[in-house]
């Protein structure tokens, strides 16, 4: 198929918009005007992403197995074989549709909330979604690399300067530890490129390397993504980082950042270093297990709403590791489709959580309390993401998490009912903030005049409801795309494991069309 | 070769000799108040000196009774320092006239520096390699001592002098002993000496040695950094940007030349000496920063550190390595030419300050030089999409491609470490709240810097293969 350079228009058309929101200007005493040109120019710039997002999953092919599609490749430094290579498989495509789809959430979200420097806060967000759909988007390591790392950038300002309490330690905490992960990777993907001779992603995965090498790359990419997702021990800045940001920060480091570090697992270590991930797969997977008990059993006694959802995340990160290290096609597309859904789930909590801070400015838990009597749409809406975050059937949480568990039970009965026991936690803090929140007599006088939610409100959680539940009511329209690339990552393991099962498990493909 | 086809070669530092000259002769004339056009008039000899540059033949010739080489690598380092004579003259100028310290000897003494760093470039043979460096060296140490109603000044350049001159003893004292061991002066000659004889005798190592020493000493590499700091911060800030941005280039370029030529069979050797050194660099220019409250103090511990990346290109000792250092020197030229552009502007009332707390609330103050300021910090910690990124790239790359993992391991601490201090600039400047504002007084030069390095700062990601290519070019005709 001959497209135009789609995928190139979608990585910068962000920042294109970006350069375009820094030449507003406007005669002094406009500020108003100035302010309103530049929220309604970034949202609509950041729809349009979404429009081209939405242009590319419905051209994509999914017929085809799991080789790249809209692949681009242009020279770029010449003789040392690095190029500019980008192309998506069904795995990266849902990546880029998440992080299209939640920046315009984000900008509609601090619509009236940032109140200085808007311009700049506008442009760092624009900036942020182009490194991010450009790191999901690209073939060439260097490339990777390049987006990978330049998110740091745009979101160390976003927390630093728009941020809240101890937003100052927070945002070093995120750039150093990051940093220090990601330049670990460097050190390995330079190994990688000295071994082959090419920086080409696609390569690296057609001639595996050496096992004794693999097992040293393998942990230095480890450093990198495991921060990055981040998984027990290597956690401590993602709460710090979520208290000191702002609510659309919180949304796209939950949302977007941390699959990062899942994607590059899903790039990189699994489809590259076979042998390695094998030998550390034991490793993992305790690791992940802790994470999701030991999170879950922090988050219930956390008094910080975004303190509680950031432990949370990790728990619900622990199940992405889980599932990607056991290496059969349950478990990966498991983990893809976990992370997309938490994406969601945690950013319709942020959100949440966002507009009571507006509201109240406070996110203790105890200066809330029955709320529901004053909020009762805010109410409805919070059960949802509340069912969906404890994975409840019918939401997208439970088709990744039971998807992770019957992958990892496959390999290890002791880890799937750790891991399920987690899930009982889940629910355990879940509701127990709901009952806190939303529950229970309204002694908090000021509560009582909190306003229900407006209709601005109502329109940003409205579409994140709804592809949660339709997510968790017809999850093929994901499993469909990503069956092929996690199958093709599984069948490198299938011989190692013995594991004869590699087809997904019977799905319903007859739903309103023939059977295949 | 005729003696003329020989000048031909060097005309571009003859060229600048003669302009130095007649630059002195009009001052001495004329006096202080021509200092400004003296100034132009070295800028426009630089940029003249380019053109002849590009237009001599780069093909390797041994020149003058085998005294200067001249090569690819020569005619790429030459450019590079004539392309930093510029930039620091065009700094100069404004600020000479601000501190009141605008003689006319100024453009003088960086001319003749020029020259002696050009004819270091080109040197082979330990003779020219002295001489050249001592001229650029006692420029450099009146240049430090230029204000001369203030102490520190004078207490930086008189420590300058005492370890520079030091160190010129130890250069002298391994040149003896080189001689000694080989009976001749000429690179070319001493590497043909050491390969003849088997294995290498103590005292042409400890000669070497002794040599490398004194080098380490110019580029501030640690553990020969002592005098960076002090001098970095007594220094007029003007000489402060030119010894941050040419000297290093020169002296780095010197030891390129003399490890690859005269002591390329002692590889095993220096190899040992340029490791540590470079181990060392890295961390104590990544520690040291770390509790540094004068800005000029930061830069000269952040000099020692990119020191020490460089470093590792030479240790790797690749033709990669090499064309890799060529590379991270232009980067970090352009990148530290921009930066103190922006510490000039750093005026409060007329007056001069370093502290970093003075740049606070700099975003509120000054976006647009904030900003910039905050491009070039990342862009200075490697962090992509910035040039910075691709200079510790290719770095690394050479590193890991021989094998060399600690120094590469070490590389990766110290560029967080380093990380910290260069983005405590950014939360002085984005996160703290406003106080009194810098003095918007931006001279012209100044923008057009600032401009030209965050362009290429930023646009380098986009069209990289030209300056690599150039940058292999020099590297190849080095072996």
């Amino acid at each position: 198929m001959n497209f135009p350079p789609i995928l190139s228009i979608i990585i910068f058309m962000p920042l294109i918009c970006a350069v375009m929101v820094a030449a507003i200007r406007g005669e002094k005493g406009d500020e108003d005007v100035i302010k309103r040109n530049i929220k309604h120019l970034s949202f609509f710039s950041s729809a349009f992403v979404l429009a081209f997002a939405l242009f590319i999953y419905f051209h994509f092919d999914t017929s085809s197995d799991a080789s790249f599609q809209f692949v681009e490749k242009y020279v770029w430094f010449e003789k040392a074989e690095i190029s500019y290579h980008l192309g998506i498989d069904g795995i990266s495509l849902h990546f880029i549709l998440l992080t299209a789809f939640l920046t315009p959430i984000c900008i509609l979200a601090s619509w009236n909330a940032i109140k200085e420097r808007l311009k700049e806060y506008m442009i760092a967000f624009l900036v942020l979604e182009s490194f991010m759909i450009g790191a999901f988007a690209t073939l060439d390591s260097v490339l990777f690399y390049v987006f990978f790392e330049g998110v740091l950038i745009p979101m160390f300002l976003i927390i630093g300067i728009w941020g809240g309490e101890g937003k100052i330690y927070a945002s070093y905490k995120l750039f150093l530890y990051t940093l220090f992960g990601s330049i670990l990777m460097l050190l390995a993907l330079l190994g990688l490129y000295t071994l082959n001779g090419t920086t080409d992603i696609t390569d690296w995965i057609a001639h595996p390397v050496a096992s004794d090498v693999q097992k040293w790359l393998w942990l230095a990419f480890f450093a990198s993504f495991a921060v990055r997702l981040p998984m027990w021990p290597v956690h401590t800045w993602l709460p710090d980082a979520h208290v000191g940001a702002p609510t659309a920060g919180s949304i796209i480091l939950a949302g977007v950042l941390l699959k990062m570090g899942g994607y590059g697992f899903l790039r990189f270590s699994l489809p590259m270093l076979p042998d390695a991930s094998l030998y550390f797969a034991p490793f993992v997977m305790t690791l992940s297990v802790i994470a999701i008990i030991y999170a879950s059993l922090v988050a219930l006694v956390q008094e910080d709403m975004k303190k509680l959802i950031a432990y949370s995340s990790i728990a619900h990160m622990g199940f992405v590791t889980l599932g990607l290290f056991s290496f059969n096609a349950y478990g990966i597309e498991g983990a893809v489709f976990q992370m997309i859904s938490h994406g969601l789930i945690s950013a319709g909590l942020f959100l949440c959580i966002g507009m009571l801070y507006n509201r109240l400015h406070t996110r203790e838990i105890k200066r809330f309390g029955g709320i529901i009597n004053n909020m009762p749409n805010f109410a409805v809406v919070f059960m949802i993401f509340t069912l969906g975050a404890i994975s409840l059937p019918g939401t997208s949480g439970f088709v990744g998490e039971f998807l992770s568990i019957l992958g990892a039970y496959k390999i290890s009965t002791c880890m799937g009912i750790f891991a399920a026991s987690g899930m009982v936690l889940g629910a355990t803090y879940m509701l127990i903030l709901y009952r806190r929140v939303f529950l229970g007599p309204q002694d908090n006088i000021d509560t009582r005049v909190l306003e229900d939610i407006n209709i601005r409100e109502k329109l940003i959680l409205l579409p994140v409801i709804a592809l949660i539940l339709y997510l968790g009511i017809y999850p093929n329209v994901i499993l469909d795309k990503i069956s092929a690339p996690a199958i093709n990552i599984a069948k490198l393991y299938s011989e190692p494991i013995a594991e004869a099962e590699l087809t997904p498990y019977p799905r319903i493909n007859n739903i309103g069309g023939e059977e295949k | 070769m005729t003696i003329l086809s020989n000048i031909t070669l060097i005309i571009p530092e003859l060229y600048l000799v003669i302009m130095a000259i007649g630059v002195l002769v009009v001052g001495i004339i004329q006096g202080n108040k021509a200092t400004s056009n003296l100034c132009l008039t070295a800028l426009i000899s630089y940029a003249v000196a380019i053109v002849l540059l590009l237009h001599t033949n780069w093909n390797t010739a041994y020149i003058l009774n085998n005294m200067l080489v001249i090569d690819e690598f020569s005619g790429v380092i030459k450019l590079i320092i004539l392309l930093g004579m510029i930039v620091t003259t065009a700094l100069s100028t404004q600020y000479l006239h601000q501190e009141r310290i605008a003689h006319y000897e100024y453009p003088v003494l960086m001319m003749l520096a020029g020259v002696g760093m050009m004819f270091m470039v080109s040197s082979n043979n330990l003779l020219a390699l002295y001489m050249s460096m001592e001229l650029q060296s006692l420029s450099l140490y009146i240049l430090t001592a230029f204000r001369r109603n203030s102490a520190r000044s004078g207490e930086a350049a008189t420590k300058y002098f005492i370890l520079g001159a030091l160190s010129s003893g130890i250069m002298l004292f391994g040149i003896s002993l080189i001689y000694g061991f080989s009976g001749s002066l000429d690179f070319t000659l001493i590497a043909q000496a050491v390969s003849k004889t088997g294995p290498i005798p103590p005292s042409f190592t400890i000669g070497m040695v002794f040599i490398i020493a004194a080098l380490a000493f110019k580029i501030s590499a640690a553990p020969f950094h002592m005098w960076t700091p002090d001098v970095y911060q007594g220094a007029p800030t003007s000489v402060t940007a030119f010894f941050s941005i040419v000297p290093k280039i020169a002296a780095l370029a010197l030891l390129m030349r003399v490890i690859y030529g005269p002591f390329s069979m002692a590889q095993e050797q220096w190899e040992q000496i340029l490791y540590f050194v470079s181990l060392a660099s890295l961390l104590i220019g990544a520690f040291g920063g770390l509790a540094q409250n004068n800005i000029k103090r930061l830069m000269a511990y952040s000099a020692i550190s990119h020191m020490g990346y460089m470093l590792i290109g030479l240790v790797v000792g690749s033709e990669t390595g090499i064309a890799a250092v060529i590379l991270y020197l232009l980067i970090y030229m352009v990148i530290t030419a921009g930066i103190f552009a922006v510490i000039l502007c750093m005026r409060k009332n007329g007056m001069a300050t370093y502290s970093i707390d003075a740049l606070s609330g700099l975003s509120v103050t000054n976006p647009m030089l904030a900003y910039a300021m905050a491009v070039l910090m990342f862009a200075i910690s490697g962090i992509p999409p910035f040039a910075g990124f691709f200079g510790k790239f290719f770095i690394f790359n050479a590193a890991i491609a021989q094998g060399y993992y600690v120094l590469a391991l070490s590389g990766v601490i110290a560029s967080v470490v380093a990380a910290y201090y260069y983005l405590r600039i950014i939360k002085v400047m984005f996160f703290d709240k406003p106080i009194d504002p810098l003095d918007n007084n931006i001279g012209i030069e100044r923008r057009v810097i600032l401009l030209g390095s965050l362009v290429f700062v930023t646009g380098f990601i986009i069209i990289p293969a030209h300056i690599i290519t150039f940058a292999n070019g020099a590297a190849s005709s080095l072996f």
